[in-house]
């Protein structure tokens, strides 16, 4: 028998040992925990929501309308700062001199980029999650993560109340990234601080219709 | 296929940490002398508990989400063979490759071949309970494999040569003094000047790891959670260790407990509630990644997965200790125990502490060789209160008290309890027993006059007042005012 084979053989005799070889019972999941929230996706209370737990993760926080977003994102980046973004932006929100990932740079190299730009998925105004699915817009996974400041647009209409809803908005089969504000630790002595191995600046601009 | 009968695969001795060297008590004592350890858990136990109840109060499905966690995990195990047959399925078809490990050894041993296949002498590691359980960083450096830990908590450990103290936090024992001194002496880039403010340590923790995460070959990972219809892995974590070990190496080796399963997309949104709440006590953890297999030009190109059992097939078979394969190692329950917060986790020996280690433990051990933990507790139920997958933790220890007496019995040594519950039966069987029993009380007067109860007792009975003290027996026992009163009043 291989590992495997033995190991199921396991489960099997000891699910039969436990119900004393009677059929396992299988209650019905009870789902009566809130999915939906009470606020449809981009009311301007989740977008308040959204904004005060942001800002309680340390997270910077601007809202503007989306004919606004270039000119918040230029102000959001230092002048000389080394940006890099993924391919699939809008038009006109990469400032001048932004490189656009082709996929080859490798992490040494993208550790020499200040910051990064990108959109996203969706986000949750509950718990203040913005969701990454590498889709146009956003990018693999790193270049997302080795830059030092990470901006992030969200669209109104990205913005729903619950976890649930989130979930269910995104492609499990996408790899996925869920961001709650900046990295942080609270291994010594449980005292939270802001800043650790992933982008320690999370600044979101939130486009408002 | 025919019923696989016999005794239950328990985690093999001599490898590992699900052992201990002492027996609780004896741990224990040693710990509740470490006033310093004391002052750090109780500290530390108390913040974490405050957080906890704010941001638990504020979910007002929170009771709804409890009964749904649980009934998933329930639902899990009832079909756990077909769940991982699928998830087995999914992982391949999406490019990533399953292993089955017996055992620890046989896990050690597929992660050392995978990582020499790599062409690697070297591993960045995120934080992994069952790498922990199965002693993975023992086995790799035998194999001549360093393996480097990068959460903050557990790069304090392995610097300070030191053992896990606590599920989430595993230098929970240490301060921040402590944590600057061990920092100065192991990491041979530090500056000097590092001062104990935690903001400092943990740029210390960036800087020294930072060139590891951008050129490690191989990560290895343990898994929050797997989705047995979608192939799809999760870890939860904060910061940004677990994103660079998942994200930037070309190999990825994923160690996962068989019970870590759940079997819907759908399900994740209980447990992406519940666990971030109860374990760090924020309302969501700064960073979850979820992938399937392996994502072209996005990545890790080389995917493992290690399913592992260890004794997990062996607690499966408890009608009522199985529960105790529903944790989803949050450690809420470690948080609130006054034995845990008193002892702290070293005492109990097992990489799994507190509560549920106390309950986990045992069951993955066989008794025997955690025989003292179900008896860590004093039952008060506040683990139970806490736990997001409603574990009833007082429950499980009691019926593992029992198992161990059943089996002491059954292996003819007669248990302490055996004999003393023998000789009260032959005192209360007659009346004049019982009278000249009282009379010895007396004898227990003398002894406590002093305190008003009794320290220390000689041997066999010293086995009582060894963890506990004796009220002075009264001056009057209840018979005897019955008799003086006639019953009157």
């Amino acid at each position: 028998m291989t590992s495997r084979e033995i190991v199921l053989a396991r489960i099997r005799s000891a699910n039969a040992a436990a119900t004393h070889g009677a059929p396992p019972s299988e209650p019905e999941v009870p789902r009566a925990y809130r999915v939906r929230g009470e606020h449809s996706p981009g009311t301007s209370e989740l977008l308040d929501l959204l904004t005060g737990r942001l800002v309680d993760y340390r997270a910077g926080v601007h809202r503007c309308p989306t004919a606004a977003v270039p000119e918040v994102i230029a102000g959001v980046l230092p002048r000389t700062a080394r940006l890099i973004v993924p391919s699939g932006l809008p038009d006109g929100w990469a400032p001048a001199g932004a490189v656009t990932d082709d996929g080859s740079l490798d992490p040494t190299a993208l550790d020499a980029f200040d910051a990064v730009l990108t959109g996203c998925a969706a986000a949750v105004a509950e718990t203040g999650t913005i969701a990454l699915d590498g889709s146009a817009g956003q990018g693999r996974r790193a270049i997302s993560l080795v830059p030092d400041r990470h901006v992030c647009v969200v669209r109104a209409d990205q913005v729903v109340q619950t976890v649930p809803e989130l979930l269910a908005r995104l492609d499990p089969r996408r790899p996925l990234t869920l961001v709650s504000g900046p990295s942080a630790t609270s291994d010594i002595e449980l005292q939270r601080v802001e800043g650790v191995h992933g982008p320690r600046t999370l600044t979101v601009i939130i486009a408002t219709g | 296929m025919t019923t696989f009968l016999g005794m239950p695969s328990y985690a093999p001795r001599g490898v590992g940490a699900l052992r201990g060297f002492d027996l609780f008590p004896a741990a224990a004592r040693e710990a509740l002398g470490n006033a310093q350890l004391r002052r750090n858990l109780g500290h530390a136990t108390a913040t974490i508990r405050a957080k906890r109840a704010a941001v638990v109060g504020e979910v007002a499905d929170w009771e709804e989400l409890r009964l749904a966690g649980e009934a998933i995990k329930a639902v899990t195990m009832a079909r756990l063979d077909e769940h991982l047959v699928r998830l087995e399925r999914e992982v391949t078809e999406r490019g990533g490759t399953v292993h089955w490990a017996r055992d620890a050894n046989e896990a050690n041993r597929i992660v050392t071949d995978l990582v020499r296949a790599a062409g690697a002498d070297e591993v960045v590691k995120v934080k992994s309970m069952a790498t922990q359980e199965i002693g993975l960083n023992e086995a790799l450096a035998e194999a001549g494999i360093a393996a480097w830990e990068t959460d903050l908590a557990e790069l304090i450990v392995q610097l300070g040569h030191d053992r896990p103290s606590h599920i989430l936090v595993p230098a929970i024992h240490r301060n921040r003094s402590e944590i600057r001194e061990i920092f100065l002496r192991e990491m041979s880039d530090v500056d000097p000047g590092l001062t104990d403010e935690p903001r400092q340590l943990a740029m210390a923790a960036r800087a020294h790891l930072r060139r590891k995460f951008l050129t490690a070959k191989v990560a290895v990972s343990g898994a929050n959670f797997a989705v047995a219809e979608t192939g799809t892995l999760a870890v939860v974590e904060s910061e940004g260790n677990g994103r660079m070990c998942l994200t930037l190496p070309q190999t990825l080796i994923t160690v996962m407990g068989i019970e870590k399963l759940v079997p819907t997309w759908r399900d994740l949104e209980v447990f992406l509630q519940l666990l971030p709440r109860s374990s760090t006590g924020e309302r969501m953890n700064p960073y979850t990644s979820l992938w399937t297999g392996v994502t072209p030009g996005d990545g890790p190109q080389t995917f493992h997965l290690v399913l592992l059992d260890n004794g997990r097939t062996a607690v499966l078979s408890d009608e009522v200790g199985r529960a105790a394969l529903h944790c989803i190692r949050c450690s809420a329950c470690l948080n609130v125990c006054p034995v845990y917060e008193r002892t702290g986790g070293h005492a109990y020996g097992s990489v799994y502490p507190g509560p549920i280690g106390a309950i986990l433990s045992p069951q993955l051990t066989g008794i025997e060789d955690n025989a003292s933990l179900p008896y860590a507790s004093s039952l008060c139920g506040a683990c139970y209160d806490v736990c997001p997958v409603r574990i009833d933790i007082p429950t499980i220890l009691v019926h593992l008290r029992g198992r161990h007496v059943e089996e002491r019995s059954r292996r003819r040594l007669p248990s302490p309890e055996a004999v003393t519950m023998a000789a009260a039966g032959w005192t209360m069987a007659r009346p004049a027993r019982f009278r000249g029993a009282e009379r010895l009380l007396r004898v227990g007067r003398v002894l406590g006059r002093r305190r008003g109860r009794i320290g220390a007792l000689p041997p066999p009975l010293s086995a009582w007042t060894a963890s506990r003290d004796l009220p002075r027996p009264p001056s009057e026992t209840f018979r005897q005012w019955w008799r003086r009163t006639r019953g009157t009043s």
